[in-house]
């Protein structure tokens, strides 16, 4: 630590400068980032400084060069965005240690955790107070309880139902297929290999996913040939073609078993991990007694690894009450498949209701209120252990 | 017969599952696992497969009936790839999602490792309260900021930016960034900050030279954790950067194909194995890492 020390005393002289102009170049790029086509018109300016008006022109009637704009705006809020973070608190740490000890103390923990209270602050505490008092509020700021009593109707009751529905199929067919492919590939050589091809699909994106399974519900009039998977192998058995992701009611399993096609590699990693933690001994002891497979892994296994299923249950779980991707893209919710997240968007941007969007993202909150509260519960008694 | 009768000793020592059954491997096993991954991989293949056909195919036949023609030229091509990337802005879309994607990573780790090293390690007043109050904000669902947020987002101008979004992202992934590194950072031993704090290091150098280093196997699991969530978001892009435009990222990009080109199949499914392709290299390089952090926020260490 010592030879560290006298090195970053001869630094340290021109740091504070080094750390200031490289702020004021993260504000100018900050500028470029936020101004409308910033990228096009810093090329387009440099351009004019090099005595290409021409490709300056082009540059701000919207062509000529617009792959380079891009690429200079990237390099700009890669600097921006990943230096600039760095020089905050590389300064503000700099500039507080030249304090007096007895300021210093008192000031730098705030430095340390000041921008994640303030970021913390203005987009989750006052927008979640924000979020709450606004669901009472009509169009003109008036008190009124019309957004709740509203949520009690015809097509918000659907909503309240297709979530519930979605909770219940999605949460137990994504932990409970985790399990048995957890139990089952445990028992194998490649069991490496085999969990990828199953746990893959979480790394995609929802809308991709969404993409994956139209393809494979696509339908055919009967006349035609039947190009998606689900209505090839239907129609091979004798079926009439059958519009899987459009028609409701078939259409919400067809979204339900997207999700669960994602998440059931999540709950196989986690609950395969649990399984190779509980003991040796427990197994033998159990085994000794005559259990024999089934019973030794629902009366022994399952109750001792009971925790990291609550984990998995509830992490799904509060994903899936906040779903949104699939059902947006799927069909934005027409289909009677509407669920909360989607209708909320939907009264945000298509019939401006702030008010219900408001009341229908503090429904959210208070479901998954519950769910996270047992999450958090159960991973301080899963420290504690 | 009882199972005690049965040799319970493993031959294959303590590498495998401890209580393999019996039917080790047996023939239904083997079958049964082969089914599984055949299963989940299926979909994906079937849109990788079509994203290379001939358009003109691609809804006359299943695309397995294609894997017949497997050697025939006319059967394949590489034109919907180039009409996405050029006529649907996929290209621009993919720039614009590392955009996004970088910062919107590396500020919530910064910010929160400086936190969840201040809440571990310099004693202050209202310390705990506050961790609970960071800790207890894992409740709130994003869905509960859009509206305020888009509203000061409107009168400051930032809708529509990149600087807007990765904020926004950023305290989204706060709460959780900063209670997973705190639980690592907390059990590193103490003694390491003795010594330094001894030779006269400041907070600030501990951090980097002490914390940061020892504390790589955690923020590598977040940082590719976060990548991914935010590569794949969807909500946050459409809401704070709007359903569009020359800022699209590339969910968004594909969101608003499967609006415009849903029945162009060769154009859809190459498009959506474009915004996959990273996530699945960063996934499939990293899948270790990755494990290590799911695990780490799920169960006991």
């Amino acid at each position: 630590m010592a030879p560290a020390r006298t090195h970053e005393s001869g630094l340290s002289r021109f740091l504070p400068i080094a750390v200031l102009i490289g702020l004021l170049a993260a504000a100018a790029g900050v500028r470029i980032l936020i101004e409308p086509h910033g990228g096009q018109n810093l090329l387009a300016s440099f351009y004019d400084l090099i005595g290409n008006p021409a490709g300056a022109e082009a540059l701000r009637n919207g062509q000529g060069d617009q792959f380079l704009a891009k690429l200079l705006l990237a390099a700009i809020a890669l600097f921006v965005g990943v230096g600039g973070i760095w020089l905050l608190f590389t300064g503000a740490s700099t500039l507080v240690e030249r304090f007096p000890p007895k300021f210093r103390d008192r000031i730098l923990p705030w430095v340390f955790i000041g921008p994640a209270l303030l970021l913390l602050g203005i987009y989750l505490v006052y927008p979640a107070v924000a979020t709450i008092i606004g669901s009472f509020q009509d169009q003109k700021g008036a008190f009124t309880l019309a957004n709740w009593s509203s949520l009690a109707t015809g097509p918000f009751l659907e909503i309240l139902r297709n979530n519930a529905i979605w909770l219940v199929a999605a949460t137990a067919g994504s932990v409970g297929l985790g399990l048995l492919v957890a139990a089952l590939f445990d028992r194998i050589k490649r069991e490496a290999l085999a969990k990828t091809f199953v746990f893959v699909p979480y790394a995609l994106s929802l809308v991709g996913a969404t993409v994956i399974w139209s393809f494979v519900y696509a339908w055919q009039p009967a006349s035609q040939p039947q190009f998606g998977l689900l209505n090839a192998i239907w129609t091979a058995f004798g079926g009439e073609p059958v519009p899987w992701s459009t028609k409701f009611p078939i259409n919400i399993p067809a979204e339900i078993l997207i999700m669960i096609w994602l998440q059931t590699g999540f709950a196989m990693v986690v609950l395969s991990a649990a399984i190779k933690g509980v003991s040796t001994e427990v197994i033998e002891a159990a085994r000794l007694d005559g259990a024999n497979e089934r019973q030794l892994f629902f009366g022994v296994i399952v109750p001792i690894i009971r925790g990291s299923i609550i984990t998995v249950a509830t992490t799904i779980g509060i994903a899936t009450l906040k779903i949104f991707d699939i059902v947006m893209s799927m069909s934005g919710g027409r289909n009677h498949d509407d669920v909360v997240a989607v209708r909320m968007f939907t009264e945000m941007f298509q019939f401006f209701n702030d008010g219900r969007a408001a009341a229908l993202a503090t429904v959210l909150f208070i479901a998954v209120l519950p769910v996270m509260v047992i999450n958090l519960r159960n991973f301080r008694r899963q420290q504690a252990m | 017969m009882t199972a005690s009768a049965k040799p319970i000793a493993r031959s294959r020592g303590r590498r495998f599952a401890f209580w393999r059954a019996p039917m080790l491997e047996s023939l239904p096993l083997r079958i049964s696992v082969l089914v599984i991954c055949f299963l989940w991989t299926v979909p994906t293949a079937g849109l990788l497969v079509s994203s290379f056909r001939n358009p003109l195919l691609i809804t006359k036949s299943g695309w397995w009936e294609g894997l017949l023609h497997l050697f025939e030229a006319n059967q394949w091509t590489l034109s919907n790839y180039q009409q996405v990337l050029a006529g649907d802005n996929m290209g621009a879309a993919f720039l614009n999602s590392l955009i996004v994607t970088i910062p919107s990573t590396v500020i919530p780790i910064t910010v929160a490792a400086f936190a969840a090293y201040a809440f571990a390690w310099i004693p202050f007043r209202g310390r705990g309260f506050l961790f609970i109050v960071v800790v207890a904000l894992l409740v709130v669902p994003l869905q509960m900021a859009l509206i305020p947020i888009l509203k000061i987002y409107s009168g400051a101008s930032l809708y529509g930016t990149f600087v807007g979004i990765w904020l926004a992202h950023t305290a989204f992934g706060l709460p959780l960034a900063i209670f997973l590194l705190y639980n690592f950072i907390s059990q590193l031993p103490r003694d390491l900050f003795e010594s330094a704090s001894i030779d006269g290091a400041s907070h600030f150098q501990a951090f980097v030279q002490i914390v940061l280093p020892l504390s790589v196997p955690a923020l590598g699991a977040f940082t590719i954790f976060q990548f991914l969530w935010v590569w794949n978001d969807l909500l946050v892009a459409l809401v704070f950067l709007g359903p569009g435009g020359d800022v699209q990222i590339m969910p968004t990009a594909l969101f608003n194909m499967i609006g415009s080109r849903g029945g162009s199949w060769h154009l859809l499914t190459a498009g959506a194995f474009l915004t996959m392709m990273v996530p699945l290299l960063v996934f499939l390089t990293l899948q270790r890492a990755f494990v290590r952090g799911i695990l780490a926020g799920s169960v006991k260490s």
